[in-house]
């Protein structure tokens, strides 16, 4: 009796065990920066990868008839410590805006504009690395850090 | 003032707090009962000092303090009253705070409750209890981030000083003339529910996991607790689910991308205690009835509770970057030593207990109601491992291999869509089971018919045109379940009718009422085979299209004809500028009505927020959503649409979930004899 309990809890186990490491092998996205992904493309090949960068607003392309957005995104670290050792998200984005000399990376996504893309906005995007080294996005998150992290206001107005 | 006051009360909660957790120790040590009802009016305390703490920030939303820090960042000017009120949860530290007043609430009411015949569990409810309410309390007042009372101040030639609390020689306050005001996306009907519910949910089941705890350590290892608590948990876990699905509702009215559910981690958070808890309510019965699993449920109550912790961490601590999260924040090796230390705790209890808490009696045969109760366990808990799993590779992913991963959307649907199909098929056989030793005869003479009406339904829809395997399996199962529980709850009216000549109406109610909880489970069923419904056709039939449309052009999205008429843009006076589209509804050249996609610039905020237009029947939904549109000269406008069959059951059968729950919890009437 007790056996055949077990046997049988045993089996469903390891069923489960067997789809989650399948599914943890076939949908685990990796999350790389602008450059890891420059730098490691050969042996990413065509796995899909989640990447973060800072937008450049002034190189947003729309095209509201095929519904497709262009825009180019500047290296970020992907630490969160080390973001934070250099004055937090929102100080970042806008130092890597600034700054010509970091890895830039032009990425092409289909779809409806988010509404948060904009100068120094920090985009998330998944897809793949395309032959013309244009990223395919298939999913574009944006994130705006200022709200929550600019703790000092202005001082009083009128 | 006022901040000042909001603290101090705040400051003597905790310390009240911490002399109930003392007193109460005391009162075991020296076996004493004034020193129990010292650390009992302790606990009834702390709900009225936080209650006063709570006013305190509610007074200086709404007055619009904007010196104060969460003030400042969670409203302004134009916000209308409403929303400066549930600015209260709009941000992280406002939100630890009314976790802690609801936390500090429910305390009170167990404290209220008559203790006559439970006087050795008292002490160490009244321990675990405070234990987790000073924790959050102290969060609040000791870490920098949480405190909502913080103030702006300068030097005295005009510049901006740090935020502090308390105000020293030669500061001045620093008043900002308006406030950044609640993120927009919190600004919506949906939100004013989602989070209490949610919280209350949470806090609550801090209840039973005190009582469980306090069992285990007193050696009261019978099923007292249980039935004392039995009432608590179906509202914590009543209270979670209602805050999941008005979080869903929000999601799919706000976020404009179609849907109700994305496989956040935050949203996998928040589901994880109630899958456990979901396991606890339906095993509990196995220990009521026959004596069985008490390892198993003290286990499943603390699993529970340590969910609830590491949700809340999750939520409040950053980790995760969603639309959840509000800011990185300094509470995280806080949480981690809290949850380290509740769970050795439990775990060491539970092994002490071990040999105590041996079943009274065996499994009798391998197929039984215990069984199929036990293999409801096994799926529930390993939908559980599954999401765990998924929200915490990462992160060991990243701790091991140093490679960051994610987990999206795809892995939850191809792990937890076959074991919610096993799910449903036990939820099937279930209430046609018998306690004890059950027969596969019984069970197809009682499942035929229901069995057949499913496999004739799965037949029509298929020559009706369905055929993805996925959905005709969905369909079949969730028609196997509703059919089951309406054919077990026909069966037994008619009973009813028969012996007792009853009307067929007043058999069906007289059922419900006599046992409230097994009829309470089965509409609690049904809620969950409608739901299941909105959930088939998102995942199958939703069907999508998107283009540039001048005034007069149409898009065809399923049989629906959506012609762009207008375009309007507007400011409004709460600090929004609106640009609003007309666009028209047909089917089959009938015309149906209008929708309005627009976008809500908030000025404030400097953010726009894109808000569906919808048409909701009960067969479907037309979802528009209004993407971007040209300068007056060319008058186009980017539409994008969502064609999302059957969504609408989900709210239904969430409602008929809800009806059930209050069914189960409603206390059985004095005179009605209670038949188990």
């Amino acid at each position: 009796m007790q056996l055949k309990f077990m046997i049988g809890f045993l089996l469903i186990l390891a069923a489960v065990a067997v789809l989650v490491i399948s599914a943890t092998q076939n949908n685990a996205t990796y999350l790389m920066t602008v450059e890891e992904l420059q730098k490691r493309q050969q042996e990413i090949g065509d796995r899909p990868v989640k990447l973060s960068g800072a937008v450049l607003g002034d190189t947003i392309q729309e095209d509201p008839r095929t519904l497709t957005i262009r825009f180019t995104i500047v290296h970020i670290p992907g630490d969160n410590d080390e973001i934070n050792r250099m004055g937090g998200l929102a100080q970042v984005l806008h130092d890597a805006v600034e700054n010509p000399d970091l890895p830039r990376l032009e990425v092409e996504y289909h779809g409806v504009r988010p509404d948060l893309l904009k100068n120094e906005a920090q985009a998330i995007v998944t897809g793949k690395l395309d032959q013309n080294g244009v990223f395919q996005a298939e999913e574009l998150l944006l994130k705006c850090p200022t709200r929550y992290e600019e703790a000092v206001p202005q001082p009083t107005q009128p | 003032m006022l901040p000042e006051v909001g603290y101090g009360a705040l400051l003597v909660a905790f310390l009240v707090a911490v002399y109930g957790i003392l007193s109460s120790l005391m009162a075991v040590w020296r076996n004493s009962a004034t020193w129990l009802r010292s650390a009992l009016s302790a606990m009834r305390l702390t709900w009225p000092l936080i209650t006063a703490s709570l006013a305190c920030l509610l007074i200086l939303l709404v007055q619009g303090d904007f010196q104060v820090s969460y003030v400042y960042n969670t409203t302004s000017r134009s916000m209308p009253l409403y929303l400066k009120l549930t600015a209260l949860w709009g941000g992280q530290a406002g939100s630890l705070l009314f976790w802690g007043w609801l936390m500090a609430g429910f305390a009170s009411l167990a404290a209220l409750r008559n203790w006559e015949r439970d006087r050795e569990l008292l002490p160490w409810v009244i321990v675990v209890t405070l234990t987790t309410l000073a924790f959050f309390v102290g969060m609040v007042l000791f870490s920098a981030d949480s405190n909502p009372f913080v103030r702006f101040w300068q030097n005295r030639s005009g510049q901006p000083l740090a935020p502090a609390m308390f105000r020293s020689a030669d500061m001045l306050p620093l008043v900002p003339w308006d406030g950044r005001g609640l993120s927009p996306l919190l600004r919506h009907p949906g939100m004013i529910m989602h989070p209490p519910m949610l919280y209350l949910g949470f806090v609550s089941f801090v209840i039973p996991y005190a009582f469980a705890m306090a069992a285990l350590i007193t050696g009261r290892n019978d099923v007292r607790w249980i039935r004392i608590t039995r009432r608590w948990t179906l509202v914590a876990w009543l209270f979670l689910s209602l805050g999941l699905v008005l979080g869903m509702r929000w999601a799919y009215d706000v976020l404009g991308w179609g849907g109700y559910w994305g496989w956040d981690p935050v949203e996998v958070a928040a589901l994880n205690p109630w899958l456990s808890g979901t396991a606890f309510l339906h095993s509990v019965m196995l220990q009521e009835k026959r004596g069985l699993f008490k390892r198993w449920n003290v286990f499943l109550i603390a699993i529970t509770y340590g969910l609830v912790i590491y949700g809340t961490f999750l939520t409040r601590s950053g980790v995760f970057s969603s639309v959840h999260a509000f800011a990185q924040s300094d509470l995280g090796p806080a949480f981690f030593v809290f949850i380290a230390v509740m769970a050795i705790a439990s775990l060491g209890l539970i092994f002490y207990r071990w040999e105590a808490l041996r079943s009274e009696g065996q499994l009798t045969a391998l197929f039984s109601r215990e069984t199929v109760f036990l293999l409801n366990n096994f799926v529930f808990m390993s939908i559980l491992a599954v999401c765990f799993w998924g929200i915490n590779y990462p992160l060991l992913s990243e701790l091991v291999t140093g490679q960051k991963v994610t987990m999206g959307p795809p892995f939850y649907e191809s792990t937890v869509g076959p074991l919610l199909a096993l799910l449903f098929l036990l939820m099937g056989i279930a209430p046609l089971t018998a306690w004890g030793r059950s027969t596969w005869k019984m069970l197809r003479r009682s499942v035929w018919r229901p069995a057949l009406l499913a496999f004739l339904l799965v037949v029509a829809l298929f020559l009706g045109g369905v055929r993805q395997p996925g959905a005709l399996l969905g369909f079949g199962l969730a028609a196997l379940v509703g059919f089951v529980t309406v054919y077990e709850y026909g069966r037994a009216a008619w009973m009813r009718h028969r012996t007792q000549g009853e009307s067929a109406l007043l058999a069906l109610w007289q059922l419900a009422v006599r046992n409230r909880r097994r009829y309470g489970g089965y509409l609690i069923h049904l809620g969950v085979v409608l739901m299941s419904l909105g959930v088939i056709g998102i995942e199958f039939f939703q069907s999508e299209t998107q283009g540039l449309l001048r005034p007069g052009e149409s898009l065809e999205v399923a049989g629906y004809r959506l012609t762009y008429r207008s375009l309007a843009q507007f400011d409004v006076p709460d600090g929004r500028n609106v640009t609003r589209a007309v666009v028209g509804v047909e089917k089959n050249g009938r015309f149906l009505g209008e929708v309005y996609p627009r976008r809500d610039y908030y000025y404030e905020a400097q953010q726009p927020m894109t808000i569906p237009g919808l048409r909701s029947t009960m067969e479907d939904d037309v979802y528009v959503i209004l993407v971007s549109w040209q300068p007056i000269t060319e008058d186009g406008a980017t539409f994008k649409v969502y064609h999302n069959p059957l969504v609408n059951w989900l709210w239904v059968g969430a409602l008929v979930f809800l009806v059930g729950s209050l069914v189960a919890i409603w206390p059985e009437s004095g005179n009605v004899v209670k038949s188990a």
